[in-house]
């Protein structure tokens, strides 16, 4: 016999054994990083209590993912920051207004009810944020409860009393009328709105973080946002085309939720085409609520709707198999 | 060059360690094991037993049917015919050999002139690599003889394959630039055999010593020509190479001749000249011997039959092995037995260190569709690693398993870790299980 000079505990698996250094965690992370911005912009627009609002929600959603899979012996998710980006996101989509019991409600049915029931991570087939965000209607006056910008501070940090409500540009919009805030306020976000929505500007830096670091494709926010642009500068309200579809495009939720919640990997297409009909159906939709809905906003129902198509997306737009296509063959 | 071919990676290249590492001769050790199967096709049958004398490139296995030789790497005395254990996981029957350091030269093998060359017909050639044990020395090595002969007359372009995609590995890259005139040699006989008047050297541009080399060593009137081609991960893959260098697509299931292409190694082509010209079988081959925790990673020029664990030592490392790959990190084959010998298509011997692990106990799919953006055969693998967990053969064999290659860029690319090439090559044997048997011949 071969004689061992000496033994090792070796590993053996299947190939490939090299990993890339992007993993679930590192992507959370980025899109994490790609959210800061419109959160120091809530603190300035809406006040401290903002970032509390969203730490609360963050913090919860990561108790609640991990008490669930402690109860039910499973494996601990919360390291992938999964639960983070919820907690964040849950947050930007609701007043700064909001109670803190409410919003832990809403922590409590994404991570529980949307998420953990559904089997964790990967398998949930509407956006935690979104529908738990959906569920918070429940209580439709804490969740169009707006501050006026400037009052920021009229929030307290712990009790929501004393509160000057205004109205948003979108409800000015729904009655089809201009904002009476300028486009520059909308762009740069010193509206009325949700914590993290306002800022247009703040968002897009956002978004330009997360194709740089690839962690999104373009396509879906472009698709989206361009099919809200097509659609209100094709059926305007008032006179002025253009201001009527740059106040569309800039108000409520569209640039957070195109680039950031209908991008969710989960509850959007895998093919490039499925993708695109997606982002198309989501500005569609989005535009058909605006208009014709009874609430001003159409963008979160628009994506959850769409998050139920996903399942038919996903059979367009295959690609075809190296070697069976046109190319094939041909010398 | 305007073609490419979709998808693929880059990964960490790590060819730093080895690459201006001279090609050293290993010394021979004291007992080899030859394996009866170096090749893809039947193994042959020992043609020595036990006590038998062995000279240096003596045959000592040989099969009908879809088969080359194998040949003794030294001369000495046949210590056993037995299974052992061998790179691929499995046993295979070997023949053991006890090194005698006499290294005395099989009575047949002698060199041939320029001139005697010349008068070589393409079948006589074709003899001569089978004889010499050749087969693809990149990894596949499926008979060289055979890929030739089946290509004569269909084949129009050949591409010598110098791509060596894998990180660490640099075998083929000092192999061009310490023997360019053998490997070029060696790529003329191909052409004469095929009957045809030129062809393309493919390499990866990672490499620009080598690509120097060739350059220098290139006469342009034999019609080859160096094609420098941008890195990317699997650009040796056979089909992946033809796309890149003539933008042809081979079909699915169907084999390079089908687009007139022929691939050979270059590691290949320098055997078939040491064949012709020294006659000299294949009983040497380069191994790039490096990984992340090795000390003096190294380039040898090691007789088949070595054990893994004499390359290692030779090398040394800083901490405890993790993982041990005959060849590189993203298609080697983690060992378990480093008594297990270099065989013909041993390109590399990686020995990683703890920091290469990232397998995670239960993996999440987060759908983010990054495996089907870097699979350069256009499937889905998030698809089809849903069909295998769902143990539905039918929809494995819908999301087309069977054309998957293996290359591992999905699973090197997947967020969440899934082991998805272990994934498919567990659909692809369920698929296999389920087809209908063939009838048994009466």
């Amino acid at each position: 016999m071969a004689q061992m000079k000496y033994f090792y505990e070796l590993t053996v698996s299947s190939s490939p054994h090299a990993h890339s250094p992007v993993t679930t965690q590192t992507l959370m992370r980025d899109v994490l990083i790609a959210l800061l911005p419109a959160l120091v912009g809530s603190v300035y627009f809406f006040g401290f209590r903002a970032l509390l609002v969203t730490a609360v929600s963050a913090a919860a959603c990561v108790f609640f993912e991990w008490i669930y899979r402690k109860l039910m012996h499973k494996d601990s998710t919360v390291y992938d920051c999964s639960a983070v980006v919820t907690g964040v996101l849950l947050a930007f989509v609701c007043p700064v207004t909001i109670p803190y019991w409410c919003i832990l409600i809403g922590d409590f049915f994404a991570i529980v009810v949307v998420k953990q029931l559904f089997g964790g991570i990967g398998k949930n087939f509407m956006n935690p944020a979104l529908a738990a965000r959906a569920f918070l209607f429940s209580w439709p006056v804490l969740m169009s409860n707006w501050v006026k910008v400037g009052f920021s501070n009229a929030a307290g940090l712990l009790d929501t009393a004393d509160v000057v409500t205004a109205a948003t540009p979108l409800s000015s919009m729904h009655q089809g009328m201009l904002p009476t805030d300028s486009l520059m306020d909308l762009w740069i976000g010193r509206v009325g709105g949700c914590i993290g929505e306002t800022s247009a500007l703040l968002l897009l830096i956002g978004g330009g973080y997360l194709l740089i670091r690839k962690v999104i494709t373009p396509r879906i926010p472009l698709a989206f946002i361009g099919t809200v642009a097509v659609l209100t500068f094709l059926f305007p309200q008032g006179n002025d085309r253009l201001a009527w579809m740059a106040a569309q495009i800039l108000s409520g939720g569209l640039m957070l939720g195109a680039i950031f919640m209908a991008t969710d990997y989960v509850t959007s297409p895998l093919t490039g085409k499925g993708q695109l009909l997606y982002g198309i159906g989501c500005g569609v939709l989005t535009v058909a609520i605006r208009y014709f809905g009874s609430y001003n906003e159409g963008v979160s129902y628009a994506i959850l709707v769409m998050n139920a198509c996903v399942m038919l997306l996903d059979n367009v737009g295959h690609p075809v198999k190296f070697g069976a296509g046109k190319e094939a063959g041909r010398k | 060059m305007a073609f490419s071919f979709f998808g693929g990676i880059h990964p960490k290249e790590n060819k730093s360690y080895a690459e201006h590492e001279k090609v050293q001769a290993f010394p021979e050790p004291d007992i080899l094991v030859i394996p009866m199967s170096q090749h893809i096709g039947a193994p042959c049958k020992p043609l020595v037993q036990k006590g038998d004398h062995v000279t240096v490139g003596q045959k000592i296995g040989d099969n009908a049917g879809l088969c080359v030789p194998v040949h003794s790497s030294v001369s000495g005395t046949v210590k056993g015919v037995e299974m052992r254990p061998h790179s691929s996981g499995s046993t295979m029957m070997s023949v053991v050999i006890e090194n005698d350091h006499q290294d005395e030269l099989c009575p047949d093998i002698r060199p041939r002139t320029p001139e005697e060359v010349e008068k070589l017909t393409p079948e006589e050639l074709m003899g001569i690599i089978r004889e010499a044990g050749i087969v693809g020395m990149g990894g596949a090595t499926f008979p060289t003889h055979v890929k030739l002969s089946s290509g004569i007359g269909k084949v129009d372009t050949i591409i010598v394959n110098v791509s060596e995609c894998e990180p660490y590995i640099v075998a083929d890259d000092r192999l061009c630039q310490e023997y360019p005139e053998q490997m070029l040699s060696g790529v003329g006989i191909v052409m004469k055999i095929l009957g045809l008047s030129g062809a393309h050297i493919a390499m990866e541009d990672n490499k620009p010593e080598a690509a120097q080399a060739i350059r220098q060593a290139l006469d342009p009137r034999t019609g080859m020509v160096l094609d420098v081609l941008p890195a990317k991960y699997p650009q040796g893959a056979e089909k992946q190479l033809i796309q890149a260098i003539t933008g042809r697509q081979v079909p699915s299931g169907g084999l390079p001749a089908a687009v007139g292409c022929a691939v050979f190694n270059a590691a290949t082509c320098k055997a078939i000249h040491d064949a012709v010209y020294e006659g000299m079988p294949l009983i040497r081959r380069i191994v790039t011997v490096s990984g992340d925790i090795v000390m003096e990673p190294k380039n040898l020029m090691v007789a088949v039959g070595t054990s893994l664990n004499d390359l290692m030592e030779a090398v040394g490392h800083r901490e405890n092995p993790y993982k041990v790959l005959s060849g590189g990190p993203m298609m080697g084959v983690a060992q378990f037995d480093l008594s297990a010998p270099v065989t013909k298509g041993t390109n590399a011997v990686t020995i990683l260190g703890s920091a290469n692990r990232f397998a995670v106990k239960e993996p999440h799919c987060i759908r983010c569709g990054k495996c089907i953006g870097v699979c350069p055969m256009h499937l889905m693998p998030v698809r089809m690693y849903r069909a295998e967990r769902s143990g539905n053969v039918e929809a494995m064999k819908k999301e087309n398993t069977m054309d998957c290659i293996e290359c591992g860029c999905c699973a090197y690319t997947c967020p969440a870790t899934i082991p998805l090439v272990q994934s498919f090559r567990t659909a692809k044997q369920k698929i296999r299980d389920a087809a209908p048997k063939p009838a048994p011949k009466a």
